[in-house]
């Protein structure tokens, strides 16, 4: 099987985090004391965790709080910050609010795609860069802006932003 | 210490006064709201913490003073002499700047201004400390440059003034006065009275009487009853909420404590956007100092009134800004708006009774509980009173968020506040209201900004993003930028949304691919009618806006894109190309050296070609010459 797969598939095989199940269950029943009102909150800890969702976390989720994986999946798929597939070492967020848009957003956009090889949303084969936009960070008097990790960079374009990646690795 | 008598919070107040007002070493006030942070602010606190001794210099953060073009701004005062604000201050300058400082002279070039009054609208009941101060030299003063002379601040009145971290820097600014009124000496039905008579309407968009749904919410039956805080500030373009939450938390707390008094609460929320992780940080500890003053919690500065705020984040979806669709997802589910044939101040989150406003909204409040709702009402135009705060951005000078009386016409915003276009171009268009809202052309530019008025111009007043548009603005593109939004937006449970947005999406992206044909601008109209009138909730009911406004205003754009193939302003890649005006180019060669595809060719000194073949009109050359020697044909 593992002389078919990808060499993307490969490193994502590789990537697959170890779950810690036992923080796991301290962060559902403590921290969020099991509510079901909570559930948001919870994958949104599991998404900062793991940089994404990875499903043995949401069974468990399912279970300890007694809601359907379809709900769960419901609400990975409808709210953006989710992802149910594991994403880069360095996530880039290019701004795509008004603001940005009409100074040029799009622009930074099409080159870093071009420069990276791959589409927003998807993460480089190498693991090094998830590719993905947002509508405004509310930056917005110091646009085109975009943001690497949880650094903003402010004023920039589309030379500036890849010189910048050089420094993440 | 918890408070419980009015005698607490003068005393706090008056200590207060004296450290922000006259502070006995020289102080260094950093603007650290995530604009602040983003254009280098952190690097100047950092610097100036690492080398001034405490001994000698006090460094302080601050929220954003609002000219967030001139951002990190930095004010710094020495004892007894006048209160100067720098523009543009790097790690490196501000060692030198403080230097001078000691020697009682000020580096003019980076100067904003010296503040001439630094009290908030709330503190006329003391003398301006800086009074004495400020008129003994000759430096422009803050509250006299054209970016703040047009200025009305009680939403921002804290905002780039205090530490945002620190209760007592807000009591100092008479905070907590207003709910300290309300609930020793006031009955709820007078506090909605109160809120009714000042005119206040919602600010997130909606414009509905804040008073009136108070009132609605307090009538209604329901064993608990919930106050909610919409700080899920999702139109692109607007971030006037978050630049509150990070600049003077305690003010949307402080409005939340006294409207869930009005209503009979003692729960509330505040649901913030996943994109604010600083306004969360912000907003956890308000919630901590406020619990440990004895402002929330129970017994709230001894008046028996118990109430307690949580925080819940969203997780990016910009349907959750409506109403319905954020108490869904404050009850951990999917957020999914529904019908209002009963409203959610009857049957709201959990299907109680549920007062929801915008942290603008929440943050007027105390204003007026302190000045009085009659002043409130005095300001503003007749259905539209007070203030708002609008996000001025794109292509104008002066980007910043600006707070200005209702009724303030668009051009005294765009061209007296703002300061006019970016680089000589020519305006075509503001943009109101976001995605929902639309956009509004030149010969409108002296509506005053109500309401009412925006509506009637198509547009909306929505939660007061404002992008100015300039000449290389393709007006097509816009209406397909904000109907691709949407249509990532739409939670698609209602056909005409879903659907019709999808559908107004593929033909204006055809127009802008330069496969329009003729009917299509009929088909957008009919479309847009069904969807407006169909679709369940607000997202889809506006999502039409921004192509019916354009259609209204640029028809000749929509004509020329699909008749002539043609775009004006140089955005839609098929339908235009760039080309060397021989008569222009000099030979720079700056854009023979930026060209990523090494498409232009010459020599120094001579007119450059460009290489139609190889150009990719990723319009680095355009923006790069000085010589208004690319042209867009």
């Amino acid at each position: 099987m593992a002389e078919s797969a990808t060499s993307q598939e490969m490193a994502k095989m590789v990537e697959q985090p170890e779950i810690d199940f036992r923080a796991l269950d301290d962060l559902i029943k403590e921290r969020f004391a099991g509510d079901q009102e909570n559930l948001i909150m919870i994958l949104q800890a599991i998404n900062k965790e793991y940089n994404y969702l990875p499903r043995p976390a949401l069974n468990y989720v399912s279970t300890r709080l007694d809601v359907p994986l379809s709900q769960i999946y419901g609400i990975a798929t409808f709210y953006s910050m989710f992802s149910l597939e594991p994403r880069g070492r360095n996530i880039v967020t290019i701004c795509l609010g008004t603001a940005c848009h009409v100074r040029g957003g799009e622009r930074i956009k099409e080159r870093l795609e071009s420069h990276l090889g791959i589409h927003a949303g998807d993460t480089t084969e190498d693991m090094r860069f998830t590719l993905e936009t947002v509508r405004c960070i509310g930056c917005c008097s110091l646009g085109p802006v975009v943001t690497i990790n949880e650094k903003v960079y402010a004023r920039t374009d589309s030379e500036k932003t890849l010189k910048t990646l050089d420094q993440y690795e | 210490m918890r408070i419980t008598k009015k005698d607490q919070l003068q005393k706090i107040r008056g200590e207060v006064q004296d450290s922000i007002y006259a502070p006995t070493l020289l102080k260094i006030n950093v603007g650290m709201a995530t604009c602040g942070i983003a254009a280098g602010a952190k690097d100047v606190y950092d610097k100036a913490r690492e080398i001034f001794n405490e001994q000698e210099v006090l460094v302080a953060r601050t929220g954003c003073l609002g000219l967030c073009e001139e951002e990190p701004l930095v004010d710094i005062q020495t004892p007894g002499q006048p209160r100067i604000v720098y523009r543009r201050v790097s790690a490196d300058k501000v060692m030198e700047l403080v230097e001078a400082h000691q020697k009682a002279e000020y580096l003019e070039k980076a100067i904003l201004g010296q503040m001439k009054d630094p009290r908030s609208i709330l503190e006329d009941d003391i003398d301006n400390p800086l009074k004495t101060i400020f008129s003994s030299n000759s430096i422009p003063t803050l509250e006299e440059i054209p970016f703040y002379s047009k200025q009305l601040k009680i939403a921002l009145r804290n905002c780039g003034y205090i530490d945002p971290e620190s209760i007592e820097e807000y009591i100092g600014r008479g905070g907590y006065f207003a709910a300290f009124h309300a609930l020793h000496d006031m009955e709820p039905e007078e506090i909605i009275e109160a809120i009714k008579i000042s005119g206040l309407r919602g600010r997130g968009g909606g414009g509905f009487p804040t008073g009136i749904k108070w009132a609605t919410c307090r009538k209604a039956h329901g064993e608990k009853r919930y106050v909610i805080c919409n700080a899920d500030e999702g139109d692109p373009g607007a971030y006037m909420d978050r630049s509150v939450l990070e600049g003077d938390p305690h003010s949307v707390l402080e409005g939340m404590i006294i409207g869930a008094y009005a209503i009979g609460s003692n729960e509330g929320f505040i649901y913030v956007r996943n994109e604010y992780p600083l306004a969360v940080v912000r907003l956890i500890e308000a919630i901590k100092q406020a619990e440990n003053h004895g402002l929330l919690g129970d017994d709230i500065l001894g008046s028996g009134f118990n109430f307690n705020i949580k925080i819940s984040t969203g997780a990016g979806a910009f349907v959750c800004g409506e109403s319905t669709a954020l108490m869904r997802s404050l009850e951990g589910k999917v957020g999914r708006p529904r019908a209002k044939y009963i409203h959610t101040v009857e049957k709201g989150y959990r299907d109680s009774p549920s007062t929801l406003n915008n942290v603008e909204t929440w943050a007027n409040v105390p204003a007026i509980m302190s000045k009085g709702a009659e002043w409130y009402a005095s300001l503003g135009t007749e259905k539209s009173k007070g203030t708002k705060v609008f996000s001025l951005v794109g292509k104008v000078k002066n980007t910043g968020l600006v707070e200005v009386p209702m009724g303030t016409s668009l051009r005294t915003i765009i061209y007296d506040v703002g300061g006019g276009i970016l680089r000589k171009k020519k305006f075509k268009a503001v943009q109101t209201g976001g995605p929902s809202g639309g956009c509004v052309p030149e010969g409108l530019l002296d509506l005053p900004v109500d309401y009412e008025r925006l509506t009637q111009a198509g547009s909306m007043m929505g939660s007061g993003g404002m992008i100015v548009m300039d000449q290389d603005t393709c007006m097509v593109d816009v209406a397909r930028y904000f109907l691709e939004f949407l249509q990532e937006e739409s939670c698609g449970q209602c056909v005409p949304c879903r659907e019709g947005i999808m559908r107004l999406l593929q033909v204006l992206t055809d127009i802008c691919a330069g496969k329009g044909k003729d009917g299509d601008i009929e088909l957008l109209e009919d479309l847009s009618d069904t969807v407006v009138k169909l679709s369940l909730c607000a997202l889809g009911g506006t999502a039409p806006n921004p192509v019916l406004t354009t259609l209204a205003y640029f028809r000749n754009e929509y004509e020329t894109h699909i008749y002539d193939k043609k775009c004006p302003g140089g955005v839609c890649k098929e339908l235009f190309y760039y080309e060397i005006d021989e008569e222009n180019c000099n030979g720079c060669h700056v854009c023979f050296r930026k060209c990523p595809e090494q498409a232009i060719s010459g020599e120094k000194k001579e007119v450059h070609t460009i290489d139609q073949e190889k150009c990719i009109k990723c319009s680095i050359c355009y923006e790069s010459c000085k010589f208004d020697a690319i042209l867009i044909k």
